[in-house]
This record gives structure tokens, sequence and C-alpha cells, in this order.
């Protein structure tokens, strides 16, 4: 352990440290008065969440200072790279985002504030983990990590059934996926003798027959285990009750964050270990299955739901399998570069944006009214122009329509799949867009709601507290500028995975 | 003036971020700074109408910058004879409207003014792209401000929101599609630069040939890029969306869908379609004439459901399907002689013609739907007759149709005056400008597909029937009877004209007898973009 290794470490250190911090100062301020007496807790509200953004803030900027130092391991289990740097930029991007919602949702439904930031911090903490794991024991124990503060997170609100059921739902089929994805890790390191990812490409790229049998065998399960992670259908089943019933901040990062870091292990894995098993019976073909399977499913059963936060989750399902399109159909060019992928991650740094924008609208809305049903969105243009401009921008943005950061997001995975040039990823790529056409209808329909209906006699303006106003603004910017001027985020994205250990 | 197209496309969001902050109850100031700011844009469009050299030729006043160097799209703009008179066009449109609008308009006004001027933005946008990814970009932010307008403003008992989203999913669908194509272009000749296509590609040019001489590939983005293209014009079958979302849409909506948005689909044709898959277009015009064919059925087909139209707004929003069935019999022409020295001449004649008709059906209905919104302001009601209660028009007892208006003539003489310029117009008579269209369509059809050009003009005959029989005489022949006008309106005040209405419609009906009239400046336009074209 040297110095330099702490300085590598750093954003993950000072996570560690906000989180700890975070849970003591909760704790110690906790004060006697009975919950009526909320004057001295509203001002601990506000210290609280306002400490672990300075946290996530300050392990931001550290994730930052780190860009551009040549790509190193620590410990043989972490990898300090441009890869996993992006998806620290996007865990805690995200995280601080969720936070900035939380307050104001949290106010009302529990009283036990102080370790949901912390357990948000400890969660920012295990992506973060997970995008630099190059081992196949950090990867799980990153995973875990993720996955036992989400259970927790997802069934917070105690007194709510919807709540509870969707932190049970949650955590039983995490552990059948997480068993599932041991398995398939145990078999690999049968196989190998190791955990580490390159040295299990090398072996198996040299190894026996037999022992390559194995490796296919090992697919199966790990891409199930991260599959689940990602939302791709048919891994999808304990989405739409989890999305729905878990505090809305919850959601939004699970549907962002949780799902990220589920791309970044997809990806290390599969390119780091498994690159000589794309082709014929490989994750290849497995992928595109799950992509299409997710394209259609998601898109189809949205059309139906009336509650947003259902909606949202069957939309994640078919965003996932949009965003898996740039994985399958990568290709290296002439330069070096690998093309293809670095359009899943721009289109990942887009939906980052977009869909905490509408969360954030949908989580103003909630704390505002109490409901989730999308009816109730009637005439909210009138009752709030901000939100229902922001939802409007975020909404265009997941059904893809140019000016906004999705549609450039699309345009490259889609693009990536033209460029593959067979029939399968041309068949993805036909796949792709008409089902877009098909999820502009139900995002529309919100729109639809909240332009066209008027709101009801006597509806009060909604109010505003000025944490969402910053996470409406900050998302909706965010959306537009990706959108009209790309290229610097296109540069990071593409710079990500130049250093990504290929054996291609 | 280097930057004079930049300025022309942005001008509108300019607008937009003013009016964002104004507030929204200071209606007045919205109303008459948008109208003023409005005429920025068709000031700057006049100056290039005549700032543009025809003798020259060719691009004009082209601006090239690097937008998204990873994947070589630019902001690459440039104006030629195709693309002028549209955006003076559209910049014309979009004044009126709003002057039109600023006094009919009374809910929720910021908004609609704020929609409207990034509608003027996505056609300008259109108009002006030489980049295809640019092109696919203006062509689908358009979409979201008329989906609103229709959707918000229109009126309850046409089914606004089912037509807004009835609107918007049919050209997305067409539009994905397109973007396949584009991709697939990029990919295959590593260019979105539209001119770059369509002079690069062939056998010897520097693209090599398209989609390296896949044939399957080349029909299948053809395909792409002409559904995308003619659900917008739109062509039959492709046209259920159109009378649907005109009737819906508030009037200034109605004016701009029928006047601007449908050219967005024939110059895409014009712009992208023709140049750079000519053999594709080639094959399915003359060798499998799927095209010129389908042109037959929206003239015919759109001109006989335009007898069945008991809705003055309907009817004319199917008359845009008959008519732009010309447009397209004349486009097809022109591709069918693609390659023919020796029908250049016709070619050229053809296109101008489908070119003209654009332009022409843009000032000429623009004109018919602000007239169907005079009536309906006064009236609330656009039926043409009497109906009972299922909609059904009621009958005398010599088994007649009683007409719901009828006589207006007598009571609105000024009204019927500008109505039947703007009718006679429709149907094409000489010495106004839609007859110009029609006559170079077919002069140019008749050389190339003489069979296509004489059915074509059964069409004709059945526009000026239901013009003269369903408009003109249901609305403004016979006796008025105040009794019956009360009756309909329910007891609304009849009125002629008013002066917003008489500043709106006369600038149309002056360029309807000014083109009628004297129509050279106009071909000189599509002349230099056609010679360019099928010169060679």
């Amino acid at each position: 352990l040297t110095l330099e290794t702490f300085q590598l470490l750093s954003p993950e250190l000072i996570l560690l440290l906000t989180g700890i911090v975070v849970l003591v100062v909760d704790l110690a301020w906790r004060d006697e008065a009975s919950s009526e007496a909320e004057a001295p807790r509203a001002n601990k509200t506000i210290w609280v969440p306002a400490l672990a953004l300075a946290g996530l803030g300050a392990a931001l900027l550290a994730t930052i200072l780190l860009w551009g130092t040549p790509p190193t391991t620590v410990l043989a289990m972490m990898a300090v790279d441009p890869f996993a740097l992006f998806f620290k930029i996007i865990a805690l991007v995200c995280v601080m985002l969720v936070i900035l919602a939380a307050v104001p949702y949290l106010q009302d439904r529990t009283r036990y504030r102080g370790e949901f930031y912390a357990l948000l911090v400890f969660a920012g903490l295990a992506i973060c983990l997970a995008s630099s794991a190059i081992d196949l024991i950090s990867i799980y124990l990153a995973m875990e990590f993720l996955s036992i503060t989400s259970y927790v997170l997802a069934g917070y609100l105690r007194g709510d059934l919807k709540s509870n059921e969707a932190g049970i739902k949650y955590f039983l089929y995490g552990a059948v996926t997480s068993a599932a994805m041991l398995y398939g890790m145990s078999l690999l390191y049968g196989a190998t003798g190791t955990t580490n990812l390159s040295l299990i490409a090398q072996l198996l790229t040299f190894g026996e027959e037999s022992i390559q049998w194995l490796a296919v065998a090992a697919l199966v399960p790990l891409l199930a285990g991260f599959a689940f992670k990602i939302v791709l259908a048919p891994f999808h089943q304990w989405a739409p009750d989890t999305y729905e019933g878990a505090p809305t901040p919850v959601t939004a990062f699970l549907s962002v964050g949780s799902k990220a870091a589920g791309f970044a292990i997809l990806m290390r894995v599969l390119f780091t270990a498994l690159p000589s098993f794309r082709w014929n019976i490989g994750w290849m073909a497995f992928l595109m299955a799950l992509s299409i399977i997710s394209m259609a499913l998601g898109n189809l059963i949205a059309l139906r739901q009336t509650n947003i936060k259902r909606m949202l989750a069957y939309s994640s399902i078919s965003q996932a399998g949009y965003i898996i399109i740039g994985v399958i159909c990568l290709v290296l060019d002439a330069e070096g570069a690998f093309l293809g992928v670095n359009g899943s991650l721009f289109y990942l740094f887009a939906y980052l944006f977009t869909n905490l924008a509408v969360f954030t609208a949908v989580i103003a809305f909630e704390s505002a009214t109490g409901s989730t049903e999308i009816a109730d969105y009637r005439g909210l243009v009138k009752r709030s122009p901000v939100m229902a401009g922001v939802m409007l921008v975020g909404l265009l943005s997941l059904a893809g329509i140019p000016g906004t950061a999705g549609f450039l997001g699309k345009l490259f995975v889609f693009g990536s799949a033209i460029q593959f040039n067979t029939t399968q990823t041309l068949v993805l790529a036909l796949v792709g867009v008409l089902t877009s056409v098909i999820a502009a209808f139900y995002y529309l329909n919100v729109v639809r709601q909240m332009f066209f209906e008027p709101a009801d006699e006597g509806a009060e303006q909604v109010a505003l507290p000025a944490g969402l106003k910053v996470g409406l603004v900050v998302t909706a910017v965010g959306i537009l500028v990706i959108g009209i001027y790309p290229q610097p985020f296109l540069d990071l994205a593409t710079e990500s995975i130049q250093m990504l250990g290929m054996v291609f | 003036m280097e930057q004079l197209l930049t300025f022309i496309i942005f001008m509108p969001l300019f607008a937009v971020l003013l009016i964002l902050f104004i507030p929204k109850d200071e209606e007045r100031t919205i109303k008459s700074m948008s109208v003023g700011l409005s005429f920025i844009p068709l000031v700057l469009a006049s100056y290039l109408w005549f700032a543009y050299d025809k003798g020259v030729g060719g691009f004009q006043f082209e601006i090239f910058a690097e937008w998204i160097p990873a994947i070589n799209v630019n902001y690459h703009v440039g104006a030629d004879g195709l693309s002028i008179p549209l955006v003076f066009l559209t910049s014309l449109l979009t004044t009126l409207s709003l002057i039109y609008s600023s006094f009919t308009i009374t809910r929720r006004v910021k908004e609609f003014f704020l929609l409207f001027f990034l509608l003027e933005m996505g056609m300008f946008g259109v108009f002006l792209s030489l980049d295809l990814v640019l092109f696919y970009v203006f062509w689908e932010i358009g979409l979201v401000p008329m989906y609103l307008l229709i959707g918000i403003w229109g009126q309850p008992k046409d089914r606004p929101q089912y037509s807004a989203i009835k609107f918007f999913l049919y050209t997305l669908a067409g539009s994905v599609l397109m973007l396949l194509a584009i991709l697939g272009l990029y990919f295959y000749h590593g260019t979105f630069d539209i001119v770059e296509l369509a002079e690069g590609l062939g056998e010897n040019g520097p693209l090599g040939m398209l989609f390296g001489g896949n044939s399957w590939l080349a029909i299948a983005a053809f395909w792409a890029f002409f559904v995308a293209f003619a659900i917008k014009v739109p062509l039959f079958p492709f046209h259920t969306w159109l009378p649907d979302a005109h009737t819906a849409a508030p009037t200034a909506g109605s004016v701009i869908l029928a006047g601007v948005l449908l050219k967005l689909g024939g110059f895409g044709m014009m712009r992208i379609g023709l140049p750079i898959f000519p053999e594709q277009f080639k094959f399915y015009c003359w060798d499998a004439p799927i095209i010129p064919i389908l042109a037959l059925f929206s003239i015919i087909y759109g001109a006989l459901v335009c007898m069945a139209q008991w809705d003055l707004k309907r009817l004319i929003a199917y008359s845009s399907v008959s008519h732009m069935g010309y447009y397209m019999l004349g486009v097809a022409a022109a591709a069918a002689a693609w390659g023919q020295s020796s029908l250049s001449d016709a070619a050229a004649m053809a296109s101008n013609g489908a070119a003209m008709q654009m332009f022409n059906h843009g000032i000429i209905t623009g004109g018919l739907f602000f007239l169907v919104g005079v009536i309906y302001e006064r009236a609330h009601t656009r039926d043409l007759a009497l109906t009972d209660e299922d909609g059904n028009p009621m009958r005398d007892e010599n088994n007649k149709v009683i007409p719901a208006f009828g006589g207006l003539g007598k009571a609105t003489p000024y009204y019927y005056g500008i109505f039947l310029v703007t009718a006679f117009a429709s149907l094409g008579l000489p010495g106004l400008a839609g007859f110009w269209a029609e006559f170079f369509v077919f002069r140019g059809a008749f050389e190339i597909m003489p069979w296509f050009a004489a059915l074509g003009v059964i069409g004709i005959v059945v526009t000026a029937s239901y013009i003269l029989w369903k408009i003109v005489q249901y609305v403004f022949l016979g006796d008025f009877s105040l009794e019956r006008w009360k009756m309909i309106s329910h007891g609304a005040k009849l009125t002629d004209m008013m002066s917003f209405e008489k500043v709106t419609l006369w600038p149309l009906v002056l360029f309807m007898i000014g083109f009628g009239i004297f129509p050279t400046p106009l071909v000189e336009f599509f002349n230099a973009f056609a010679q360019k074209l099928f010169g060679g």
C-alpha cells in the first residue's frame, strides 16, 4: 500500500468516509423530540443530505482529477482506467441528483431519513467498486454490496406495504440470480483456476477444447446475473413491482445507477474475460435475443400502464434493450477504437440525464400531490409549467426525438447495428426503430395528459421546492446540451473504451 | 450576410427565447412582438429571393461548419432554386398565420406563439439543410410543436388528441425507417452530405455505386426514404392522417400543415430522392410504375372523396391529397425520364410543374384554410348542409340537400369575392397561379407517360365539380336566409370580412393573381434546379 494507492482509490475512500460520517452525524444529532416537534429536525434534514452531497461532490472531483492517469490496477482486484472512471462519473452524478430529489420526498414519509442518504452514498460506492472490478471475487462482492443496499432502499418505507413488497421481491429475485451468477463464476474458476479476468481470457483462448465448453456453460448464468441488474427481459420480472413500490428516489436510482453498474460489469467481463466466446453460440447471439425481447416486451406492455412508475419500469426495460445493441455490434476500426460500444456508453450518459429528468419531475409531483397515476398529471402545464416543461423534454429524449440527448444515443447504437451489417444486426436495428415508434405513443400519452387535458376545477399550483428545481434544471440542460453539442461527450465515451484491455 | 441562412433558420429560435421571458399575462405584448419578429425572417427570405443568382444556379449562401466530427456530421446549409421559394413561402405563411392568430387565439397565448416559432425553425431547417442528419433533426423537430398545436388548440368535437397523436406516429413511423437508410448511406459511403452523395455516386463517381452495387440495399433504402416522404406529401394510401390532422388543427395550424408541412415531403423527394436514388426512382416510375399509379389514385380518389364531404374543412383537407397527387405525377414523370437525354426538356418541365404545384398549393390551400377559419369564427360550424343527429345531410321534399349557409354571396360579398378567387385558383383556372403548375405537370408528363397524364386530367374535372358544386354553390349561391343563419350559428352575428382577415388574405390573393399572370420568376427558380438535375 502506497500513497499512490490511496490516490487511485480516492473516490471510493471519500465515499466510504462520507457514508460513515453521514451515519454518525445522523446518530449524534438524533433528537429526543417527538414527531410533532419537527422544527429542530427540519434543520438537520437539510444538513445531513448536504453533507452527503458535499462528499459526493468531492468524490466526483477526485474522479475527474484521476482522468488522464495511465490505466493501472490496484491489488490486482481493481482497475483505474477511463472506463471505470466514466461509470464512476455516472454513478456519482446519479446519486447526487437522487439525493437532491429525495429531500422533499422523504419529508412526510419517514422519520428515519439520515440512514437513507447513507445507504444511497454506499450504493454509489458499490457502483464505483463494480465499475473498477477486474476480478471475479471483487466483481461478486461489489455486486452483492450494491444489491444489499438496494434491497434495503427499496423496502425503506416500513409502513408502506408496497415498499415492503418491492424490497422482498427484489431480494428474492436478486438472491436467485446472484446464486446463478456465482455458479457461472465458479465454472469459470473451475475451468481456468484463476479469478482474474484477463488471465481467464488467456487460459481459455489457449486451453483445451473441453475447458472452452465449460466457459460456454458459464456464460448463461453469468449473463442472467448481469441481465437482472440491467433489467433485460426475460430477467425483468422483479422490476415493475419494485419500481412501483420502492420510494421513488430509489426507483430513479435503480433505473439509472444500478443499471449502469450492470452494464459496466457486463462489458468488463465479456470484453476482458470472454472475448473469444462471442460468435456462434456465444454471448452475441444471447444478448441479441435479450435485446429484441426487451425492446418488444418493454414497449408493448408499457402501452397499457396507468401508473407512471410502472410505465417507466417497462420503459427502462426497453431502454436497456436499446443500450445493449451497441455492445452486441462492437467492432474495431482501423485506428483501434472500439465502435458501437462507445454508442452504448454515450447512450448511458444521455440516459442518466434523461431518466433522472423524468424521475425528478415524478418525484416532485408525488411529493406535492402524493399521486403516481398518469391520469393525475392532467393539466400539469397550468399547475407547474417548469415541471411540465422538463418532463416534456425528458419524455421526448426517452422517445428519441432530435434535439435531445436520447436521439443521439439511439442514432449511435442503431448506427453501430447498421455498420455491423449482418442480417441479424439489421433486424435488430429495424426492431429498434419500430419499437421506438410504439414507445412514442406511451411517452406522448403523458404529454397529452399534461398539455391537452384541462386541470381539475380549483386545482392548485404544484409546489416546487428549491432542491427539486435545481435537479429539474440541471437534468433538462444536460439533455439539451448533450443533444445539441454531443462531441465532447462522444469523445469522453470513446476515450473510455479505448484502453479497455480487449483481446479481439 | 455570410451567415444569412443561419440567421433565417435560427431567428425563430431567438424569438422563442425572447417570448419566453415575457410574462404570460401580457398577451398583447406577446402577440405584437411575435408578429413583429416574424417579419425578420420574411424580410431575410425576400432578400434571399432577390440575392440568389439564378444565372449561376446551384447552391449559394452555403455555410459549412463541423458539428459532430466523430461521425462526420456537419452543419451544412445552402439555398438553391428549389428551396428559396419554399423558404419564402414558409416565412410568408408563418407571418400571415401569426397575424391571423393574434386576433383569434385567446387561450394559452404564450405557448401558442412559442410553438409556432419552433415549428418555423424546423421548416426552415429542412429546406436549407444539406446534411442528412441535420435534415433529419429539423424534420422531426417540427413534429413536436405541430403535435401540441393540434392537441391543445384543436376544436374538441374534432377529436384533436386522436388526430394529434395520429399525425405524430405516422410521421415518426416513416421517418425512423428513413433514419436507418441515412445510417446505411453513411456507413457505405462515409458521408452524410447530400451534395456529396448526389454528385459522387455512380459508376465513375468518387463514392462508387450506390451501396456498392447491392441493389437490394439500394431498393430498401429508396423505399425507406420514399415512404417517409410519401407520408408527409401525403400520397395515397399513406394519407389517412391528413384529414384528421387538418380538420382538428386550429386555423393557423391547418394553414401551416397544408401550406408548408406537406411540402417537406415533396421537397425531400426532389432534394434527396431524385438526386441520390435516380435509378430506383426511375424503376418504380417507369419499369414498375407503382409511384405514378399511386399518384393517379391520389388525384382521382382524393377528388372523389371531396365530392362526398359535408364538412368544409375536411373537404379542403382532402383536396390537398388530390392536389399533391399532381405534384407526385410531375415528379414521377421526371423520374421516369431520368437518363434519357431526348426527354430531358420534358423531365425538367414536369419537375418545374411539380415544384410550382408545391408553392402554389401552399398559397392557395393556405388561403382556403384561412377562409374556412373566417366562416368558422362566425358560425362555429363548418357543415355545408343542415344535418340530422347522425350527421347526415337533411333533404327537403324534392329530395334536395338543404344547404346550411347558402346565399352568403349576397350577405358577405367581400368574403365571396376573395373565396371565389382562391377557389378558382385551386381548380386551376388560367390566369391564376394554380393553372401554371398543372399545365407544366401535364405538359411534361404527356411526353413521358401519356396514359398516366391522360387519366390524371380526369382529376381536374372532378376538382372543378367539387369546388363549384360543393363549395361555391352550397356556401355562396342561392337565397340568403337570416333565419337559417341564426339557427346554425346559434344566433351569432354575420359580418363580412374584418380588416385583420383582409390583411391575411390579400397577400395570398395577390400572389395567386401575380404568379397567374406572370409565373416567370417562379419558373426561373425551379428551372435553375431542374436544369442542374436533368440538364446534363
